[in-house]
């Protein structure tokens, strides 16, 4: 589960037609365009409730999987490895086995849509100023505590309501309202991999580009194939402990360390988040070691945005995240060397901005999820020092 | 059963009466019956082992649905330690709920019609519900989803002054998320909102995630999301659902249909590994009846020359957990569990 928020404030929904929906979308993106901050939601559910669900329309056949004896399958999509049965289903919840056919229960089945400025997935060195066409289909392979979208992530398909949208279509409706990208969003991409790998090819055919944002959580070879079709990519680190992933994530951090240094390789432009949340994950050394292993691993130029939590989901009891102790992991993460360091659900905060590394200009300034000046030039350079600035900052 | 088996009033009443008059010549008799001390939970284990008939008839299989609601009499009378008599298998299920109640009857039917909750055992438990006062529409018989309850052989019924049997599916979680512990789920709405009582109604089976499945991890099906619950065998996620005050403050009686149970090879049904108990499970201790359920299968994959749970890394861990000081939910150790053993059926 990814920490983009999509909920509506208010938690509002409405029951859409295929029309209502494409107008959803266009007021949304011209409401964002406004450039207004809605902390911290700003995004609406894609609900339509009063469609009955065909099941068979989003039913295929799951790309990553082994059969075993006795109709069972071992999953190879995530590093849970979930061995099912006939007739049940993963950790998931959108994959299921039937007769020793593993399938997936979510293809084309999109419970939330919105169009979003790129900076609120957060990515902040590509393409900024831009819209992204957002996408979601249920479930989740973990189930963090902190999780902003429980109502989609934590639940199972015939639980939510979804519209269909085929990856044609998707790609169409990017194009239709001037997003130079489809973000897969929202819960979690992993566990819509077939998906995504589609609309993603479907995009590329018309000239749509892919982001994903994702907890990273995946076997090698899934990740491989299926955001080796991406042109960008978010990570979710949550934290820098195994503790923390046990407890807290119920998942295992090396498998996501493993993801962040194979798209390294794969040469994906790839952002991280870590969400800050108060006495689980502010531990100096944390940040310490967090920013070590990313100079290491993965250079200095990796943007690393520390993200505000806020009390959701099974994690009511904690505070929101002091705006101090951002700055400290910050600072520890600057200290340490590492280029583009920023501080994110905090409006209006100097640490939203892109600075010039060498010359310590402001290049990118934002305001809430709007690039209101963008100042790096064609060839990706400082206009004052002509220092390099790493990202894909022109279409 | 009237509703469920689409009986009328008339043809209800007959059943009643021819019901009694079985009883009355029913042969009841406790073997290693154990006296209950006040602090021991009691479970009774009632077996009929003529539940199927003989001969050609018990090769087919079918449960010969007089014996087993006689079976279920003679189970309840012993749970509340009351002399057999017609009149007190009424005056057993007032002590589980009466003409003010509501009562949800969670039956287990993820495993299709080969190890479902029967439908003949639920239609004598609402039968008797309704001869203790609950109104017929007050008796509501439910499990996740309405498809599978058909395909387990129940007819879905909505509406009117009848029996309703239907699935969550039918009207959702509710929206709000309750918690305890490790879990943190939706619940059904025909628990909080149709049940002011619950009689958990699970099978007796294997599990090759949890050791077995029996009454605590049957509150699995109440939630909008059981998959987020079977890493570690699931511990300690069972216990905590069941911790969940909607689910604990009203559980007041379980019923294990063990009429065919599995010893291996759950939760999808595999004829190869189950065998004909022809028993039921019943208690008010969830953890006993669980703990109890899990001997008997232990004790046939000994006869069957399986290894023990235990050895195969799958022993239900939940079970203790349930039973800790922080749960609370009641008792696994043998020295506090009085397993009252019974014999019946209509001579």
């Amino acid at each position: 589960m990814n920490c983009e928020l999509v909920r509506a404030e208010g938690g509002a929904c409405m029951a859409l037609d295929r029309r209502s929906f494409l107008m959803c979308a266009l007021a949304s993106g011209a409401a964002l365009g406004a450039g207004e901050f809605a902390a911290p939601a700003a995004a609406s559910t894609l609900t339509s409730g009063a469609q009955a669900q065909n099941d068979a329309q989003f039913t295929y056949e799951a790309k990553f999987y082994e059969k075993q004896a006795n109709r069972k399958i071992k999953c190879k999509l995530c590093p849970r490895e979930c061995v099912v049965g006939d007739k049940e289903r993963g950790y998931c919840g959108v994959r299921e086995n039937r007769g020793g056919i593993y399938y997936t229960l979510v293809h084309s089945r999109v419970c939330a849509a919105h169009i979003d400025p790129i900076e609120k997935k957060p990515l902040f060195h590509y393409l900024p100023g831009t819209t992204a066409f957002s996408i979601a289909t249920a479930g989740c392979n973990v189930n963090c505590k902190f999780c902003q979208n429980w109502d989609i992530s934590q639940s199972r398909p015939e639980e939510i309501p979804a519209q269909y949208i085929s990856p044609h279509q998707a790609a169409d409706i990017a194009r239709k309202y001037d997003c130079p990208t489809i973000a897969y969003t929202y819960s979690e991409p992993v566990v819509f991999a077939e998906y995504l790998m589609d609309t993603a090819d479907a995009a590329h055919e018309a000239g749509v580009r892919s982001i994903v944002v994702s907890n990273g959580y995946m076997q090698h070879d899934s990740l491989e194939q299926a955001y080796g079709k991406m042109d960008a990519v978010k990570i979710d680190l949550k934290a820098y402990t195994e503790s923390y992933y046990a407890k807290v994530v119920t998942g295992q951090l090396k498998p996501v360390l493993d993801s962040l240094v194979t798209l390294r390789k794969m040469g994906k432009w790839t952002e991280i988040v870590y969400l800050v949340v108060p006495t689980l994950n502010d531990d100096d050394e944390e940040f310490r070691g967090l920013a070590a292993w990313i100079k290491t691993n993965l250079g200095l130029d990796v943007p690393l945005h520390f993200t505000q939590f806020h009390p959701e989901y099974l994690l009511k009891n904690l505070p929101i995240t002091p705006v101090p102790t951002l700055e400290r992991a910050k600072a520890i993460a600057d200290a340490e060397g590492l280029h583009y360091v920023y501080i994110g659900n905090v409006p209006g905060h100097p640490a939203q901005n892109t600075y010039c590394p060498q010359c310590r200009k402001m290049l990118v300034e934002r305001v809430g999820f709007t690039a209101s000046q963008m100042l790096i030039r064609k060839d990706s350079t400082c206009p004052y020092c002509k220092h390099s600035i790493p990202g894909i900052w022109h279409a | 059963m009237t509703d469920l088996r689409n009986h009328s009033r008339r043809n209800f009443l007959t059943r009643c009466l021819t019901g009694a008059v079985a009883m009355g010549a029913t042969s009841l008799r406790a073997t290693g019956e154990t006296q209950a001390a006040a602090a021991k939970s009691r479970v009774v284990v009632a077996r009929d082992p003529q539940l199927r008939g003989s001969g050609a008839a018990a090769e087919a299989g079918h449960v010969d649905a007089r014996r087993l609601e006689t079976l279920l009499d003679h189970a309840m009378q012993s749970l509340f330690n009351l002399p057999a008599t017609h009149e007190n298998s009424i005056a057993a299920w007032r002590r589980i709920a009466g003409a003010d109640d509501s009562v949800s009857l969670k039956v287990n039917t993820l495993g299709g019609r080969g190890i479902a909750t029967n439908v003949d055992l639920v239609a004598a438990v609402c039968e008797r519900l309704q001869q203790a006062g609950v109104p017929a529409r007050n008796i509501l018989v439910w499990d996740r989803d309405s498809e599978e309850m058909e395909r387990a052989g129940f007819r879905i019924v909505i509406g009117g002054d009848r029996v309703q049997c239907f699935g969550t599916d039918r009207v959702g979680y509710e929206d709000d998320l309750s918690a305890w512990g490790s879990v943190g789920s939706r619940l059904s709405k025909i628990l909080t909102r149709s049940s002011n009582v619950l009689i958990n109604m699970p099978v007796l089976k294997d599990h090759d995630g949890a050791g077995v499945t029996i009454a605590l991890k049957n509150m699995y099906g109440t939630i909008h999301n059981p998959n987020k619950y079977h890493p570690n065998g699931c511990d300690p996620y069972v216990a905590d659902l069941n911790m969940l005050p909607e689910i604990r403050s009203r559980m007041k009686l379980v019923i294990c249909d063990a009429t065919t149970a599995m010893y291996e090879g759950g939760p999808g049904f595999k004829p190869e590994h189950s065998w004909k108990s022809n028993g039921l499970l019943v208690a008010q201790d969830a953890v006993a009846l669980d703990f109890t359920g899990w001997q008997m299968i232990e004790r046939k994959r000994a006869e069957m020359g399986l290894k023990t749970l235990e050895a195969e890394q799958r022993p239900p861990r939940y079970i203790a957990t349930a039973a800790d000081s922080e749960h609370g939910l009641g008792h696994c150790d043998l020295a506090r569990i009085a397993v009252v053993e019974i014999q019946g059926g209509a001579s």
